[in-house]
């Protein structure tokens, strides 16, 4: 039989607010345990929440962004449960009328558009953490974290393999970084999937039961999750067996998915409207005010640089891979005149010298405009793509500027063509065997003498140049 | 103290005749006398009382009093007050000491006016009799053998035994008034919003308020001064401009339009309350006031929708008492869940676990739209029927309980009959509207008699002038139980 995967996913953005959701406290990671943790966040007797607007409005950029619905009038809701890391007892969440309802995404894969439609994205607080491992035979409880914003964002099951699922998920990563709502940091947890994978008969119109795989992340544990479930649900159901609604945990060292708890043990969460806070009401002022402050989204900006830098739809995706890399390849391309050349030097020997260091592009230590002036130094003549990389590399290692490089370094293309044409002679002289089989109509032979006299100029000689005077003497 | 009323200390206070400290140390002893056998009070701490009566009397020296500065008030131990024991009746919290100031409190300090201790309260403000706090039972100053109506009954109580010249009470069904009508003192619930409910532990969010229990409608006035405001720290807190709720209370009544909801003196109400109230009427007619009969027709379902949604509410806000971060958590246990169960089983009484099951029950999958979505569409017909009625009247009258004061254990095995004392009080709070008590009699065994208002949204300077007019007619509220004085 064949199969085909179903895969929703929900993701926690942390929202990138200086104070939590409900309370004054800081958002920052990693401060001390508690030390965080007001009386509202630790949830004394009497302690009321107070929202913060800063979330919403993360919320409303969310929602525009994706051209989704804004809900003029949305509620919070109570989410009863008991547990060590939830003061309260409950979660103050969205259920029945989130802030944000509909949109979609576009993601790319093996080069074919998928619009992912949104369900929902609703916002909500954190909860803290409890720590097993340090404490012999106790948990330790840290709230710094409880209260902290998030905007649950909920996908309709419209993946159908991990790869999409994983494109669907950089693609939203991508955006509420972009945007600025979200940090993305995943280690921190900044950035948190939980996938909803269950499979089917290919043909079948009803979704088969599915498994929520929670907790994921990084990219590469939903791809491996996913794939592990998949296989898993399909060998099962060709097994015989049934596949029983639950929750599942990845484990990253073994590869594979474990069951957390069934449907059966699910909690009855008891929602109700919080009669603490009020619901929230956007006017339009506000909207406008939060639309204001938007910048140009990925999917707008691909437009554009197709246009204006005659870039390739495939560049131009991985040119907005984040708002950090679109600008500075902007920049470098506002710089030199030539969007294609910045592309392919942003994506190529930037990209690898980035990758190989592991730094992001914010910490290059290339500048834009140092780029821009390098590619405008091949354009001018100046240097060849091979002396550009050797700058290149003096730029990286913090030598200096451009053109001081190509001075201390004496890395400036050959441009008098007297000089040029000695070092010709003398290697026709050298090398009359090659000449001879060229005028017997090799055409291997003309590569091998072009090299031999780009070694003899130490690779400073212009390539195009020695093209042509190469043709004019042995025409001659 | 002959004369305990708040403008009085105030004046005595100011014109030097008296100080803080010495008007706190005479209260205080009244309390060790007295408390002993009424139990209204849960913690007296001397020390901090007379600290904060010495501040008042610096300011006092200062010239920079207020008008209430160095007259000391009762706080109900709902209000979390920094330092001191705050308890809300419960052994769930019999060892919590609040380290921060409700925002009434913060108020009441800023006005420098000292507390004279936390007074008693059923457990969580659960209970109309004052039977259920773990504290032990309260006992009606007008007979020890009696109750003093609840939850609010160690306000009411120390108030009727002039162990505080004033305290402070919250209303979720009735808490305010019912004891203040039990104790035959004056109690107002305001408008919902009005005073902050930061700092004060929740029972059902969308019901309570806080407000003031004194003998008089002008004490009430002076205190409800002190008490409202727009805290930002509370989202429900209403954003209004001052208001001097003394404002109204020396006005005539000529023209006032006294609306009698026909359900409020049907069965079920006792005779004796009955006739005093219809004697109320009478006098306020005497003072220019006219009657006109209106009709509250969902009111008879404010009990069954208020045991959905206060339950409900409740069950969430009490979830936080779980054993993990402050107050009681049971001694033995073998893990979390087990923790959690037996901490709740042994820290909460009796009532409260009822509470708080019903609560779970109706938010349950399957019950939800049955009970709680259903109880907030009649929550809201009980709401437009005040709205009609007040087209017809300025102030709507009836009696505050269905009887006066019951023996002690008298109704504590019948939950049902419990809550039906706070049939007439229910229908105020489901709509958020003001409501006050007052005496207006007293029984055929001695105990006081109640009389309500309900007041339209933000009237509570014409109900307090309904009042004030009434008491300087009458002497109901300034009659003490005798056996104390």
């Amino acid at each position: 039989m064949k199969w085909e995967t179903v895969i929703g996913l929900e993701v926690h953005t942390q929202l990138a607010t200086r104070s939590k959701i409900f309370s004054g406290s800081s958002t920052a990671f990693g401060a001390a345990p508690n030390t965080q943790a007001s009386a509202v966040d630790i949830a004394l007797p009497g302690v009321l929440p107070v929202l913060n607007r800063g979330a919403v409005e993360c919320a409303i950029k969310f929602g525009l962004a994706i051209g989704a619905t804004l809900n003029r009038i949305n509620v919070f809701d109570r989410k009863n449960y008991f547990y060590p890391d939830l003061p309260k007892g409950y979660q103050i969440s969205q259920l029945a009328k989130p802030i944000v309802e509909g949109g979609a995404l576009t993601i790319v894969v093996d080069g074919v558009e998928k619009t992912i439609h949104l369900t929902r994205a609703h916002m909500e607080e954190d909860a803290g953490k409890s720590l097993h491992e340090d404490f012999h035979g106790m948990t330790g409880i840290d709230l710094n974290r409880a209260g902290t914003p998030l905007l649950e964002i909920v996908s309709e099951p419209e993946m159908r393999s991990s790869t999409e699922a994983v494109a669907y998920a950089r693609a939203l990563h991508t955006l509420v970084t972009w945007i600025g709502i979200c940090d993305g940091n995943m280690q921190e947890g900044s950035f948190r999937i939980d996938a909803n994978v269950s499979v089917r008969p290919v043909g079948q119109a009803e979704f088969g039961t599915r498994r929520e795989i929670k907790n994921l992340n990084s990219f590469k544990f939903l791809q491996q999750a996913i794939d592990y479930e998949v296989r898993w649900q399909i060998e099962t159901l060709e097994d015989g067996g049934r596949i029983k609604q639950a929750t599942v945990l990845f484990d990253p060292d073994t590869g594979e998915t474990r069951m957390m708890r069934s449907k059966e043990e699910a909690h009855d969460y008891r929602y109700f409207p919080d009669p603490d806070l009020l619901p929230v009401k956007l006017d339009e002022d506000w909207i406008e005010r939060v639309r204001a402050t938007l910048p140009e989204l990925p999917a707008a900006m691909q437009a554009r640089f197709q246009a204006e830098y005659g870039v390739s739809p495939y560049d131009a995706a991985v040119l907005t891979g984040s708002r950090a890399l679109a600008n500075y390849f902007e920049a470098v391309a506002k710089a030199c005149g030539q969007g294609k050349l910045a592309a392919n030097w942003v994506m190529g020997e930037l990209s690898a010298a980035l990758n190989k260091a592991e730094l992001d592009i914010t910490a290059s230590p290339v500048s834009a405009a140092q780029l821009g002036t390098l590619i405008a130094r091949i354009q001018d003549g100046t240097l060849s793509g091979k002396l550009a990389k050797q700058v290149f590399e003096g730029l990286w290692e913090g030598a200096g500027e451009v053109d001081a490089i190509i001075e201390t370094r004496g890395l400036k293309q050959m441009s008098d063509s007297g000089e040029l044409e000695k070092i010709i002679e003398e290697v026709l002289a050298a090398n009359q065997k090659s000449v001879e089989e060229f005028r017997a109509g090799k055409e291997k032979a003309f590569n091998a003498l072009v090299g031999q006299v780009m070694k003899a100029s130490r690779g400073k000689a212009n390539p195009a140049q020695v093209n042509e005077l190469l043709k004019s003497k042995l025409a001659g | 103290m002959s004369e305990p009323s708040l403008a009085s200390l105030a004046a005595q206070l100011a014109s030097k005749q008296i100080s803080s400290r010495e008007l706190a140390r005479a209260y205080l002893d009244r309390i060790a006398a007295l408390n002993p056998s009424i139990n209204a009070f849960i913690t007296v701490d001397p020390e901090k009382t007379l600290a904060e009566a010495a501040a008042a009397d610096s300011l006092l020296a200062a010239g920079q009093a207020g008008p209430l500065t160095g007259v000391p008030i009762a706080h109900k131990d709902i209000f979390c007050t920094d330092g001191w024991l705050t308890t809300c009746g419960s052994k769930m919290l019999h060892n919590f000491v609040a380290p921060y100031d409700a925002h009434l409190i913060q108020r009441f300090k800023a006005a420098g006016m000292p507390s004279l201790g936390k007074t008693n309260m059923d457990e969580f403000a659960m209970g109309s009799s004052n039977e259920t706090s773990y504290f032990g039972a309260v006992k009606n100053p007008w007979n020890t053998a009696y109750v003093p109506g609840g939850s609010s009954g160690g306000a009411a109580a120390c108030v009727a035994a002039r162990m505080a010249p004033a305290a402070t009470g919250t209303d979720t069904g009735g808490s305010i008034r019912q004891p203040a009508a039990l104790c035959g003192i004056t109690g107002l619930k305001p408008t919902y919003g009005l005073v902050s409910r930061y700092g004060m532990i929740a029972f059902a969010s969308s019901l309570d308020q806080a407000g003031p229990m004194a003998p008089s409608a002008e004490d009430c006035a002076l205190l409800l001064n002190v008490m409202t405001g727009f805290d930002p720290k509370d989202s429900t807190s209403l954003e209004r401009d001052k208001e001097d709720y003394t404002r109204d209370l020396d006005k005539p009544l000529t023209g006032l339009r006294v609306g009698l909801p026909k359900e409020f003196f049907a069965e079920g109400l006792n005779s004796e309350v009955a006739m005093a109230v219809e004697t109320a009427v009478t006098e306020l007619k005497k003072l220019g006031a006219t009657t006109v009969e209106i009709s509250l027709s969902n009111s008879q379902l404010a009990i069954p929708v208020y045991y959905v949604l206060a339950p409900a509410e409740a069950s969430s806000n009490l979830s936080r008492f779980d054993g993990v971060r402050y107050g009681y958590r049971a001694p033995e246990y073998s893990d979390l869940n087990d923790m959690y169960a037996k901490t709740r089983a042994q820290g909460f009484g009796a009532e409260v676990k009822r509470r708080i099951m019903i609560g779970a029950y109706v938010l349950s999958h399957g019950y939800y739209d049955a009970y709680y979505l259903q109880a907030q569409k009649i929550r809201r017909l009980i709401a437009n029927d005040f709205d009609a009625a007040f087209q017809a009247c300025d102030v709507i009258l009836g009696p505050t309980a269905p009887g006066t004061a019951f023996k002690l254990g008298e109704k504590s095995d019948d939950p049902v009959e419990m809550y039906l004392n706070d049939l007439y009080t229910i229908p105020a709070n489901l709509a958020g509207l003001p409501g006050m008590s007052l005496p207006c009699g007293f029984d055929s065994r001695g105990l006081p008699i109640g009389l309500q208002l309900v007041g339209n949204y933000f009237s509570e300077a014409k109900m307090l002038n309904v009042a004030h007019q009434y008491q300087l007619a009458t002497d109901w509220h300034s009659r003490q139980p005798e056996g104390l004085k």
